[in-house]
């Protein structure tokens, strides 16, 4: 079962509908007991990094998340939040990642940065278990106002006056800024990718 | 790079696809998550779907749809048609739109975009705005295009995005229902002093027609519905004209 964390930042109905798409079991919860009985954790979000983060800290989860090592993918905010900090409040976040997150300029282009942009894959990083079947240059959708700069743990980049990291990935983190689950079939491809690296190519669908 | 978009419009009557013949009658054009789903396989990148039942019943049917069209498509789409409150705008994102589009309800309580953009983001929030020349310049219509307000629609256009509109979809009253091209113009005027993307609509008849919005009315995307609908245009087809044009396009 794959765990969606529910933290009261936004919508998690376009992640859910995108697992009963792939036929993937799942639980929306921010309980800590069902986060130990999952396979692997989907940390959405959408919305602000202040209150985002009062919420994972008020249910204990941000400990949980730190600690855990099943394979976790984080969308948008979920993303954002495994670095350091980000200006936006500024805010502390789970510092999983190092890095701090800024603030697209809205004086060199329009914000929030809204669409589908091409993600270009890191030179050494093609063999990253997220990108099967997905080659430099797809375009996934995209709508944020914060990013996160290109590290050694960027896997791909997408460039909105400058470059970013489009996902990024340490052990079994990893964090994509676009909405796979709004990009179409190469936003299921990704999807399905993590529950293959999940299950090992051996998951059981639910009809 | 990040792409232009290509967004087919679908007008929804008591949860149905209709689509008008002639300006005279609308007919019957299928299942609106059936048609969705062609669409978002032919490569559309987005999807309007435009509420246009006058009944009391109109909202909890439209939620439902929303619910419906979530679970079936993988690409992004916007409701509209007469949404006027933060809670109906609640109900709409929560039953998995991505966007709502409002316009009559904003020119009367333009407040309306700030409040939404506050609690859900400018992201969610297109203003659409319907326009019509008026000597040199153009006037801002509501009420599905029967009643004049007097407003400048250049200057509507800079205020909603003042307000936190995250997107203008513009029509041009002129042009709709025409097929002789966008309003490239006043496309290209409210560009000049809106910053947000811009969605041009009303016009469009050929290729040529969509790669101008762009090109010259430098927009960021187009909006059509008949020449989807009727095939008159695939939507691989123009995408591969624009592409050869020179205009970044998710292929």
């Amino acid at each position: 079962m794959i765990a969606i964390i529910d933290y009261k930042a936004g919508n998690l109905a376009s992640v859910s509908n995108a697992m009963d798409r792939l036929m993937s079991r799942y639980l929306i919860t921010n309980r800590l007991a069902d986060l130990d009985q999952a396979d692997a954790i989907i940390f959405p979000g959408v919305g602000h990094a202040a209150p985002a983060m009062r919420d994972l800290q008020h249910n204990g989860l941000d400990t949980w998340l730190r600690s855990t090592r099943k394979p976790l993918l984080g969308i948008c905010l979920g993303m954002q939040l495994l670095y350091e900090s980000t200006t936006e409040g500024p805010t502390e976040t789970l510092g999983i990642l190092p890095g701090r997150l800024e603030k697209f300029d809205a004086t060199r282009q329009k914000v929030p940065h809204m669409g589908w942009n091409t993600v270009d894959i890191q030179p050494g990083k093609e063999a990253h278990p997220l990108l099967r079947n997905i080659p430099s240059g797809t375009h996934f959708y995209h709508v944020h106002s914060y990013f996160a700069p290109v590290t050694a743990h960027t896997v791909a980049t997408a460039d909105y006056v400058h470059p970013f990291s489009a996902i990024a990935g340490r052990d079994n983190f990893m964090g994509v800024q676009f909405h796979p689950e709004k990009s179409g079939k190469a936003g299921e491809q990704l999807l399905r990718n993590f529950l293959d690296l999940v299950y090992g190519g051996m998951r059981t669908v639910t009809a | 790079m990040l792409a232009k978009r290509i967004i087919p419009c679908l007008d929804i009557k008591n949860g149905r696809t209709v689509k008008g013949v002639n300006f005279v009658g609308l007919v019957d054009a299928g299942d609106p998550v059936e048609l969705a789903g062609r669409y978002s396989e032919e490569g559309a990148d987005e999807l309007v779907f435009l509420d246009i039942t006058a009944t009391n019943e109109k909202r909890k049917t439209l939620v439902e749809l929303v619910r419906d069209i979530a679970s079936h498509i993988r690409i992004p789409f916007t409701v509209g048609g007469g949404i006027r409150s933060v809670e109906e705008i609640s109900a709409l994102l929560l039953a998995g739109a991505d966007k709502v589009s409002m316009n009559s309800s904003i020119v009367h309580d333009p407040e309306l975009i700030t409040r939404a953009a506050d609690r859900f983001g400018s992201q969610c929030v297109v203003a659409a705005v319907d326009a019509k020349r008026t000597g040199d310049s153009w006037n801002v219509y509501i009420n599905a295009g029967q009643k004049d307000t007097g407003r400048d629609a250049i200057d509507w256009c800079r205020e909603v995005a003042g307000r936190g509109a995250g997107e203008i979809l513009l029509t041009s009253m002129d042009r709709d229902g025409t097929k002789s091209g966008f309003d490239n113009e006043l496309l290209s005027r409210i560009s000049d002093v809106a910053p947000v993307p811009l969605i041009a609509s009303g016009g469009a008849g050929t290729i040529d027609h969509c790669i101008d919005a762009i090109t010259v009315g430098k927009a960021d995307a187009v909006l059509a519905a008949s020449i989807f609908h009727f095939r008159e245009i695939e939507i691989a087809d123009l995408k591969q004209s624009m592409h050869q044009a020179g205009i970044p396009v998710r292929l």
